[in-house]
């Protein structure tokens, strides 16, 4: 069985690896497919949904980040209906929780702003749910503020993973999900936290963040987990 | 039963307000009110916030002096870290507030209030306005708006952007100012400076014009409090309270921002979402006292800048040395931007202010921390209490606007009985109600939430309820 496939993206014929998924080989050809949950070196959940592509022949649109590409398959990453799906989400997203960009520690370094930038959404036409989140400031160095946690699991993943401490999961269920700290503890109180500050810069919003840092100043740099990733691969 | 003259909403003011004056049988003035009609509420939200988010928060209360509300803020948290912060940040600070000093007060005297006083208070409604100015009187205008360019320009400047800049954080600023950020600033001030005086000399030029607005806007005996430094000298960033009363004599000093409360009580009004603080040791309502330009002036020896000093004597000599009308808040209002030029500039000759570090850094040392500033409308205090993980637990404010919610009250009667015929609705008359409102520059919008449109609606209401004449 041959290791490569040929696909088509958006038209282009593209070679790609067995295995790999879809957004995986659009990105080694520099194609962008808007994403929140996915974070290079994470396994992949299919969680936010913005990935969403249409591929010729299936009727349902699929998550790229979690669909393993196949001989012949025919890609569409951009489309009236996708653009229309995506935005929808984002607007959920952004009335599920209580995102006011404007005084936010990440405003203009946030992952969820940028994306609704780029793709155009200017308004939210679903009426806010204003839940009254919580704010765990216990721990020494670092702040959770479900205000904005947008539950794209990166920080679950990453402590689990990379970290192997499992710090965080998600509890509740429906729209009353939220992150947890082991069995839902303050985040002082775990026993588990390594207080390496993994989940802080994989975070793609304001949700974990360092503490003392004003409006605006928190900077993550999610990169260095898919190059912690890259570098544990390559020496085991 | 008497009638009622509803002002919903008083106009060419920052924030939303309505005052209802009531009249007797004979159409005589009998009472009135000065009424703020929103609710805003961030004392109560920002419950459970980190600490170092709330210069950001806070500043939201305001977009016309919303770094009042951030320096106030960020004064608060340097307590609450229990930080003593680098030299050139409180310098920078201070410059950034002596060009939002100047702004504000180009936006009340040139936007807000000149249109009374250039154009006249019994002039057209309908040209009473800043367009009208700018028909009428153009040079008095760009003075005006270049003016404010230069406050909003150099706040551009310093943080980054002219409305809710991030560059104010808890335990300094966090940038330092570069030297072509120095040289930019000074090279603007000349002109700045040449404008204020041009404009002092036209407003001493009109004072002769207003002898009933002189005595009766707000022309009372009351106590003034402003930041003073160790020799008395007027103080914009930090200092001591000082209280006088009216014949000048020390009634208090608040030396430890701590001891607001001592101090200063906040009675709650039936019949306004503004708050109404007074002098604790006089009680409620009599601890009646003014802040802003006018008790600043009052309360300070001398300003400590040659120009401004100079002015000061003479404003001294035309109206004593303790001035208690409300309508030379306009006159002090220029001056105290002749000081902002001119501090500016001492500033920024000052090597020390282009220093690198910037920035003091520590977590929670102190459960509570309280912020006293001078806002270009008065003192403005920023009092918050943090548990030993830094969130908010409570936090109060008191806004310049509050201080003087009791002197605007007696004002808007005063006012209101000297010019007010029930008989017969006079716009212009009315309009002095509004225009006593505008000499204090209130900003309601800190105190309240601003929404809805700005109408200007004045309302006959007869003994049934019946409207029987509406403009």
């Amino acid at each position: 069985m041959p290791d490569r496939v040929s696909i088509r993206i958006d038209g282009e014929l593209i070679h790609a690896k067995l295995g790999q998924t879809i957004l995986e080989a659009a990105s080694a050809t520099g194609k962008f497919i808007p994403s929140l949950c996915h974070l290079k070196g994470l396994k992949p959940v299919g969680a936010c949904r913005l990935c969403l592509v249409e591929v010729a022949g299936v009727g349902r649109l699929l998550p790229s980040c979690t669909t393993p590409v196949q001989d012949g398959m025919a890609v569409t990453t951009r489309s009236e209906r996708l653009d229309h799906y995506r935005r929808m989400i984002l607007e959920l997203i952004f009335a599920e929780r209580n995102h006011i960009c404007a005084v936010c520690v990440s405003n203009n370094h946030c992952e969820l702003q940028a994306l609704a930038k780029r793709l155009g959404v200017t308004h939210v036409r679903f009426p806010y749910s204003y839940p009254k989140a919580p704010v765990d400031a216990t721990h020494r160095q670092f702040v959770l503020d479900q205000n904005r946690c947008i539950l794209c699991t990166r920080c679950v993943r990453v402590c689990a993973e990379v970290e192997g401490a499992h710090v965080w999961d998600v509890g509740g269920r429906g729209v009353g999900s939220r992150l947890v700290c082991e069995l839902n503890r303050n985040w002082a109180e775990s026993r588990s936290c390594t207080s390496c500050g993994k989940c802080v810069q994989s975070c793609p919003t304001g949700a974990l963040a360092a503490k003392g840092y004003a409006a605006e100043e928190m900077v993550k740099r999610a990169e260095t987990i898919s190059r912690l990733v890259e570098a544990k691969g390559a020496r085991a | 039963m008497g009638q009622t003259i509803r002002i919903h909403h008083v106009t060419r003011i920052e924030g939303h307000a309505r005052i209802d004056i009531h009249l007797d049988e004979a159409g005589k003035v009998r009472s009135t009110q000065f009424h703020v009609t929103q609710v805003r509420g961030f004392e109560k939200f920002t419950e459970g916030r980190p600490y170092y988010e709330m210069p950001a928060i806070t500043a939201r209360i305001c977009g016309i002096c919303p770094v009042s509300h951030l320096l106030a803020s960020a004064k608060a948290c340097d307590a609450v870290m229990a930080v003593q912060i680098p030299e050139a940040a409180r310098l920078l600070r201070e410059l950034l507030h002596c060009a939002q000093f100047v702004q504000s007060h180009a936006l009340s005297f040139f936007y807000l209030s000149a249109p009374d006083l250039l154009l006249g208070f019994d002039s057209d409604p309908a040209a009473r306005n800043v367009l009208g100015l700018i028909e009428k009187h153009p040079e008095a205008a760009r003075d005006g708006i270049a003016l404010r360019r230069f406050g909003q320009q150099t706040i551009e400047r310093l943080a980054g952007e002219r409305v809710h800049p991030a560059w104010v954080v808890p335990g300094g600023v966090n940038k330092a100012m570069s030297v072509d950020t120095r040289d930019l600033i000074l090279s603007d001030l000349p002109l700045a400076h040449s404008i204020i005086r041009r404009t002092l000399r036209l407003f001493k030029s009109m004072l002769d014009q207003f002898p009933a607005e002189s005595e009766v806007f707000g022309n009372m005996p009351t106590l003034h409090a402003g930041l003073v430094d160790a020799d008395g000298r007027l103080q914009i960033y930090d200092g001591m309270v000082r209280f006088i009363d009216s014949a000048g004599k020390t009634a208090g000093r608040i030396t430890r921002p701590r001891e607001y409360a001592k101090w200063i009580g906040e009675a709650a009004m039936p019949d306004s979402y503004l708050k109404a603080p007074y002098f604790k040791p006089l009680g409620y309502p009599e601890g009646i006292y003014r802040v802003g330009p006018l008790a600043r002036l009052n309360v300070a020896e001398s300003c400590g800048t040659s120009d401004a000093d100079r002015e000061l004597l003479e404003y001294r000599q035309r109206l004593g040395r303790v001035v208690n009308g409300s309508f030379f808040y306009h006159y002090a209002r220029l001056i105290e931007a002749l000081y902002a030029i001119e501090r500016m500039e001492e500033l920024l000759h000052l090597p020390e202010i282009l220093d690198k570090h910037v920035r003091a850094e520590a977590g929670v040392n102190s459960l509570e921390g309280v912020g006293i500033i001078e806002a270009p409308r008065g003192v403005l205090i920023h009092h918050y209490r943090v548990n030993e993980q830094g969130a908010i637990t409570g936090a109060n404010l008191i806004v310049a606007t509050g201080h003087n919610n009791l002197a605007i009250n007696h004002s808007v009667q005063q006012v209101a009985e000297r010019f007010v015929d029930g008989m017969k609705l006079q716009e212009g008359a009315l309009n002095r109600v509004n225009a006593v409102v505008r000499a204090y520059d209130p900003c309601l919008s800190c105190s309240t939430h601003a929404f809805g449109k700005p109408a200007y609606r004045l309302r006959l209401v007869g003994a049934g309820g019946e409207v029987i004449e509406e403009t």
